[in-house]
């Protein structure tokens, strides 16, 4: 019974990488991904176009403007002279923002603060929006606590001192990379293990084998080692260029990764194999696939925080592997985490893990018996 | 090149038929598109509300209580007291609460008698983005705590500049008015490409292509035949979409819808350009399918501005993102949904959608000739 699954592994191994157009799937579009996701899908607002409308033109707004000019994220892209051109720069997409500070600036900075500094931002992309106007508060909040001990005010109770945990310049990749070790796992064997049965019925070749002395579970085992081991793979492809690479910091235990990673693989494998044996031709199994992740990489934390989805959609999350494996990467890659902090997110992978190959082998053994 | 309606029509019907019977065909033009739009608009957002954030106030005073009331009242933030700095730094790391606020011992003594007593926040950084916008949320809730003591205990004012905003085109910066028009692009990325580049390969991948071939219908007949239904049932999910966008997620539409049908059907003949093309180069539904995922969806996702700032990807990136219809039409979406017809910003990306439509409708075209003849 061994030599004949290792034959089956064989022939799937074979069958996977010797056409050369299939072995660009399992290795291209995942390093497309890696590439594409590693250095577009970044949260990190830089280069802000901004413009400057200062109808005052003192000293003081001067001082003001000129730490957005120093700073690096901003980018001056002009001077308005009216509220006409406000309008027309920020409609036009020309700028994100301007930064608008009125006539009697001065004045009510000297009699009667708070004089305001009006800012007028593009709310087209509310993401972008919330972020740049936390750095106009920060460069404001360093312009008002350097402005006091100099013009002899006693400064204020408290000063802020933002510190960040684990990725101490907030860059994004640091979140989004080691994510997608788990995301694009997922989407590789779920294409490849997702397509395989029913590519082999609509070939044929599923009768030849059914006429084999093998057994359905025997099959279904022939299909889950080759898959474990093409995950493991993309696994070890993946975690390579993010070290390499992308030089993100790894300070966690490589073992505990591993492992939980393979429980992981083992429960996208099972969905895989569900998808393909419901499905009775390639193109089914396409939209199958399509139908399990879009939602499962939308709802999985990769991008958005689980926190903020709707209580009900919560509770989804919890059947999804990729959540609990987004968990362990990040963990283990930037917080330092062994097993002894992660092996509570083993659990849900392995239930579902065992659900979803044990579902594959009685879907299996119903379609083909 | 012979070209007569009537076979056109037939051919038509052929297509429209096969549609109708194949339940993927259903599944990739409708329930897909209504089911991301269904994610997109109840499932995801970015807006951090009541972020757990752990207070640490080592001597309770007046003024500690006052700020940490200040952030009681906050929706941004939801308070949990901790009695030591250990204890809460502990709860951070089990992901009890997202950051620290540590009110020292001396935070009264010192900031009332001179003032710049250190106040620290600690944020879990592995989230980015949430960090971030938790960081800007607690910068407003300190300005504003710092002004209103400042009044109530009749010392000159400590902030000699406030902060103002006005946020146009979505006041309450709700994630969800622009995350809904932009899953149209999505969609119509699906039917487009998707769907064509995988009827076309079946129909090489079973030998129907050179059945129809050996018929007397045209080259020219066959690509009209295949651009025509999935045009229509492309636009029929994007008014699906436009309608739920609306309906269901109240995303305002303040623009004209015809300029919206217009740059939604320039944007679909460039897909469907797209999808012809994949097709007719790899003639396998599995790798047809494949491409399409890489070349299209993806992009259309993540390249696109949809969810990420273009202007602050790394410049090769951003000179990329050019060559992408999808670019145009996000542009296009956001503007006419969120901020009204402003020619400026519509007339150029209808220009570029209108070239793009026509260099990949015409590349397919060229290509599929040669294959087919």
């Amino acid at each position: 019974m061994l030599q004949r699954i290792f034959g089956l592994i064989l022939k799937e191994l074979l069958a996977l990488f010797r056409d050369k157009r299939s072995r660009f799937v399992v290795i291209g579009p995942p390093l497309i991904q890696l590439i594409i996701f590693g250095y577009a899908a970044t949260f990190d607002v830089n280069r802000i176009a901004y413009a400057s409308y200062d109808e005052e033109n003192s000293g003081a707004s001067r001082e003001l403007l000129a730490r957005f000019e120093g700073s690096q994220v901003f980018r001056l892209r002009g001077r308005i002279h009216s509220d006409g051109e406000l309008a027309k720069a920020i409609d036009r997409k020309e700028v994100l923002l301007v930064l608008h500070i009125g006539r009697n600036f001065s004045r009510d900075l000297f009699a009667s603060p708070p004089a305001r500094l009006q800012v007028i931002v593009d709310g087209r992309n509310s993401n972008t929006a919330g972020i740049l106007l936390g750095y106009v508060s920060q460069i404001v909040a360093d312009f008002n606590a350097s402005w006091l001990p100099l013009h002899g005010i006693k400064p204020p109770p408290a000063v802020l001192q933002p510190r960040a945990w684990f990725n101490p310049n907030l860059e994004s990749r640091w979140f989004i990379v080691p994510g997608l070790l788990a995301t694009l796992t997922l989407v590789v064997s779920i294409m490849t293990v997702g397509l395989s049965v029913a590519r082999e019925r609509e070939a044929g070749t599923l009768d030849q084998l059914l006429v084999t002395p093998m057994s359905p579970s025997e099959i279904v085992l022939g299909k889950v080692i080759p898959g474990f081991l093409v995950a493991m793979g993309e696994v070890t492809l993946i975690f390579l260029a993010a070290i390499l690479w992308f030089r993100i910091p790894f300070v966690g235990d490589l073992l505990a990764l591993y492992v939980g990673l393979a429980f992981y693989s083992l429960a996208t494998i099972g969905v895989g194999l569900i998808i393909s044996s419901v499905s009775m031709t390639q193109q089914q199994a396409l939209l199958g696939s399509f139908f399990f992740l879009s939602p499962a990489i939308v709802l999985s934390g990769f991008s958005t925080p689980i926190r903020n989805m709707p209580e009900v959609v919560q509770w989804l999350t919890l059947l999804n592997p990729l959540r609990f494996a987004l968990v362990v990467t990040r963990r283990v890659f930037l917080e330092g985490a062994g097993f002894a902090e992660v092996w509570p997110q083993f659990i849900p992978m392995a239930l579902i893990a065992a659900g979803s190959l044990f579902g594959a082998w009685w879907v299996f053994r119903r379609r083909v018996g | 090149m012979s070209f007569d309606p009537m076979r056109l029509r037939a051919l038509w019907r052929k297509e429209w038929i096969q549609i109708r019977r194949d339940p993927a065909s259903i599944g990739i033009g409708v329930v897909l598109p209504a089911l991301l739009l269904l994610i997109f608009g109840y499932g995801i957002s970015l807006d951090a509300l009541h972020l757990p954030i752990g207070v640490v106030v080592e001597k309770p005073n007046p003024l500690t209580a006052s700020f940490v009331a200040g952030l009681e009242q906050s929706r941004y933030f939801a308070p949990h007291s901790y009695g030591s700095i250990g204890v809460a730094e502990d709860a951070m790391r089990r992901r009890k609460v997202e950051a620290i606020l540590w009110l020292w011992s001396d935070f009264t003594r010192r900031g009332l008698r001179e003032g710049n007593a250190p106040l620290s926040l600690i944020v879990n950084g592995v989230d980015a983005n949430t960090a971030r916008l938790m960081e800007g949320y607690f910068q407003g809730v300190w300005s504003q705590w710092l002004e209103w003591e400042a009044k109530t205990s009749g010392q000159p004012i400590l902030t000699p500049v406030a902060v103002e905003s006005r946020i146009w085109f979505n006041p309450a910066l709700e994630s969800r008015h622009y995350l809904a028009p932009g899953v149209i692009v999505i969609n119509m990325t699906l039917v487009g490409a998707l769907l064509t580049a995988l009827v076309i390969a079946r129909e090489w991948e079973r030998g129907t292509m050179e059945a129809l071939l050996s018929t007397p219908v045209s080259v020219a007949e066959i690509l009209w035949s295949k651009i025509g239904p999935y045009f229509v049932l492309g636009m029929g999910g994007m008014v699906i979409s436009v309608v739920m966008a609306v309906g269901l997620f109240g995303a305002p539409l303040v623009g004209s819808p015809w300029v919206l049908f217009l740059a939604a059907a320039l944007f679909l003949l460039s897909s469907l350009g797209m999808g012809l093309l994949i097709s007719t180069v790899f003639r396998s539904t599995f790798l047809a399918s494949m491409v399409a995922v890489v070349a299209t969806f993806l992009p259309a996702f993540i390249l696109s501005g949809f969810i990420f700032d273009i202007g602050s990807m790394p410049g090769p990136i951003r000179l990329f993102t050019y060559l992408l219809a999808a670019r145009y039409f996000v542009a296009l979406l956001q503007t006419i949904f969120l901020a009204g017809n402003v020619w400026s910003v519509i007339l150029p990306n209808l220009a570029a959608l209108s070239l793009m439509a026509a260099l990949f409708l015409g590349i397919a075209w060229k290509v599929s000739r040669r294959s087919l003849e």
